[in-house]
């Protein structure tokens, strides 16, 4: 899950990492006022609440010298769609902004925990030149990375925050503050089960103070089960449906085609998306109906692809494995008696007593188009799509 | 041959008596697997589907044999049993579990990395994966037995009904496997496509590979490296997600797209630069390798 900005700020004050002073989130322009009195002397900055980077360059982040400025802004900010390389050409709305004090710059310093897949391990990675993308500067200037990689058992060791801030030329009477701070990040990546902690920039003050200026927090789902103040967050990335599938097990992930898609399998899901493109349509979910495929998981499903008003026609991909396909063919029917199709639909089922499945789908009189292969269903449900 | 299993595999079952172990320790069973065991704590002394229940997995090793583990542990305990088969002396674990979170795989990773330095002679397959199948001679997995058949072809794979689409697609053909191998669809796991490459490339059945891989990570780019400099037999691959939106995970943890790397397109890029075949219609793929020099020397 993706935390926002003033969440992981949030998050950082427990863990002792210095932010700066804040008038915290406001959601309409009458909170300002006492937002700024919270955060203190002027100017203040406004930033947009919305999991995207980019947000300085398209107008999410604005600093305001006097209350008027900051009315302003706010007024403007609050509402508008704001449109970075990250969130495509709809943009994203802004519904809520963080109001800080603030910070004079002396320099800028990038530094995040990831999990690097390759080591197996958390990896902490730093630059001396913050604030720019970490990817383009990967790209263009590898040698300017620092990385350390962490024990996931003990942490940072104090040896490798000190080899970090040498290398990224902290002052010396520094030291210390930037140690605890590197530790700190990392003990909020271990504590709470991230996937992701970052923070860009990390600046250092005209008067030698270290803070984090920004927060971006991911956390690994699998961990819920043990992180219950991450459990208990609202989920802001994901939609009203995403959320519904969520709740009963199904993974669904809404996209921008016309034909739904239900798939036994992440991977087949995938594949039958790609699929559907290849046969010239576009996939209006991914959906992971899970290994079970029941009349209830099914019935779950096809109600929350049916509840996307974009989708024209439905393609069912289910390789039947463990669980037989006749089974999975009742539990077809079975849904189908419960959920008003209005759209046309097409199944392809493969494995296990694929004949006696196709045999019942073929005799119930239901109204469908029964596909031999994955790629037969798919130029069935991109043409079904196309006269619908 | 075969790699990490055959027909002299003895299997223990973690979490043998809860209702997934049940399930797939009996469907191994009834594919000719040679299931001797199963643990679950507090149950020791008992007997489950025939077969004796122990305490620990050491036990199950010292009294039963075992030297292959399959663990069907719900995630918050997964890790440590996985840690404990380990311990145990356990030589191929297959974690089958879904959902174990990514710290703890990587404080399993650790432990793995420490005892393999060490010398110790042990491969982790998974977690979040079907598990291994060395067709006509040992199940270890959820996959559906029935759709493989003995043959020369070397299948690993990210995603479990994935696999059984390319495995029916080649069983249909008349093509057979050496062994299958569902890596699984997690960041952090044990055995990896390198892993598996290394192993098929000196096993003498296997004579061709099928590689599927996914969005997200790099373990398609570095198995590219590695098929350059190290693997003479040909590669066929798929890779799932060409149409999947970046930074959105695809069911499967380790299927993202972020900060612009695990992109299909580079994945494809680096395995076409190498002389790897990739198949961009899923559906082509048996017919890829039937078509291929390797499809007759199977048929026939």
């Amino acid at each position: 899950m993706k935390l926002l900005e003033h969440e992981g700020k949030e998050i950082f004050r427990r863990y002792g990492i210095p932010v700066p002073p804040t008038g915290g989130v406001i959601a309409k322009p009458a909170q300002l006022t006492a937002a700024l009195k919270r955060a203190g002397k002027g100017p203040w900055v406004i930033k947009a609440q919305v999991l995207a980077g980019g947000r300085g360059k398209a107008g999410g982040v604005k600093i305001a010298k006097t209350p008027k400025e900051a009315a302003e802004i706010v007024k403007k900010m609050l509402g508008m769609r704001l449109i970075t390389p990250q969130t495509g050409e709809k943009g994203i709305k802004v519904d809520t902004v963080l109001v800080d004090k603030a910070s004079d710059i002396t320099r800028e310093i990038y530094i995040s925990v990831v999990l690097d897949r390759k080591l197996g391990c958390p990896v902490v990675i730093a630059s001396a030149e913050g604030g720019v993308e970490i990817e383009e500067l990967a790209k263009h200037k590898p040698h300017a990375i620092l990385r350390e990689a962490v024990d996931p058992s003990s942490g940072l060791k104090a040896f490798q925050a000190r080899r970090l801030a040498f290398a990224l030329r902290i002052p010396a009477e520094k030291l210390g503050d930037f140690t605890k701070l590197a530790t700190g990040i990392v003990n909020v990546f271990l504590g709470l089960d991230a996937s992701l902690v970052e923070v860009n920039p990390l600046i250092i003050t005209p008067k030698n103070e270290v803070i984090a200026l920004d927060a971006k927090v991911i956390t690994d789902d699998n961990a819920l089960f043990r992180q219950k103040d991450t459990a208990a967050r609202e989920d802001h990335e994901a939609t009203p449906l995403e959320k519904e599938a969520k709740k009963v097990g199904i993974s669904y992930i809404g996209l921008d085609g016309t034909i739904g898609c239900m798939v036994n399998g992440a991977g087949l899901a995938m594949a039958t998306m790609d699929s559907v493109n290849l046969a010239g349509g576009s996939p209006a979910n991914f959906l992971d109906v899970g290994g079970g495929a029941n009349v209830e998981q099914v019935t779950r499903a096809f109600q929350i692809i049916l509840k996307d008003k974009k989708v024209k026609a439905v393609l069912v991909n289910i390789f039947g494995g463990i669980m037989r396909c006749d089974v999975i063919a009742e539990g077809v029917l079975g849904a189908l008696k419960k959920v008003k199709m209005g759209v046309p639909l097409v199944v392809r089922l493969e494995g296990t007593n694929v004949k006696e499945g196709k045999m019942l789908l073929e005799r119930s009189g239901v109204k469908m188009t029964v596909a031999d292969s994955l790629w037969d269903a798919a130029k069935k449900a991109v043409a079904a799509a196309g006269r619908n | 041959m075969s790699i990490l299993l055959d027909k002299n595999s003895r299997i223990v079952v973690q979490g043998l008596t809860g209702s997934a172990g049940s399930f797939h320790a009996k469907q191994c069973m009834d594919y000719g697997s040679q299931v001797v065991a199963g643990v679950t704590p507090g149950k020791g002394g008992t007997t489950h589907l025939g077969v004796p229940v122990f305490d620990t997995v050491a036990d199950s090793v010292r009294q039963a044999g075992a030297d292959v583990s399959l663990v069907f542990v719900p995630p918050p305990f997964a890790g440590d049993s996985i840690l404990e088969a380990f311990d145990a002396g356990i030589r191929v674990v297959i974690a089958i579990t879904e959902g174990i979170p990514v710290l703890d795989m990587a404080r399993v990773k650790q432990d793995l990395s420490r005892r393999r330095a060490a010398g110790q002679d042990l491969r982790l397959v998974g977690p979040n994966c079907p598990g291994v199948i060395t067709p006509g001679q040992c199940k270890a997995g959820i996959m559906p037995g029935y759709i493989h058949k003995p043959g020369p072809v070397g299948i690993v794979s990210r995603s479990g009904t994935l696999t059984y689409e390319a495995v029916w697609q080649l069983t249909s053909k008349g093509i057979g496997q050496s062994t299958v191998v569902g890596i699984g669809g997690d960041p952090v796991n044990g055995t990896n496509f390198i892993d598996c490459l290394e192993l098929f490339e000196a096993d003498a059945q296997t004579k061709a590979v099928v590689m599927i891989g996914e969005i997200g990570g790099s373990a398609e780019e570095e198995a590219a490296e590695f098929y350059k400099r190290r693997m003479s037999k040909p590669v066929f691959s798929f890779i799932a997600g060409k149409t999947a939106p970046p930074g959105r995970r695809m069911g499967h943890a380790g299927a993202i797209v972020e900060g612009g790397s695990g992109k299909h397109s580079d994945k494809v890029a680096a395995l076409e630069r190498v002389g790897i075949k990739v198949v961009e219609n899923l559906s082509e793929i048996g017919q890829t390798v039937a078509s291929s020099p390797i499809g007759a020397l199977a048929a026939a």
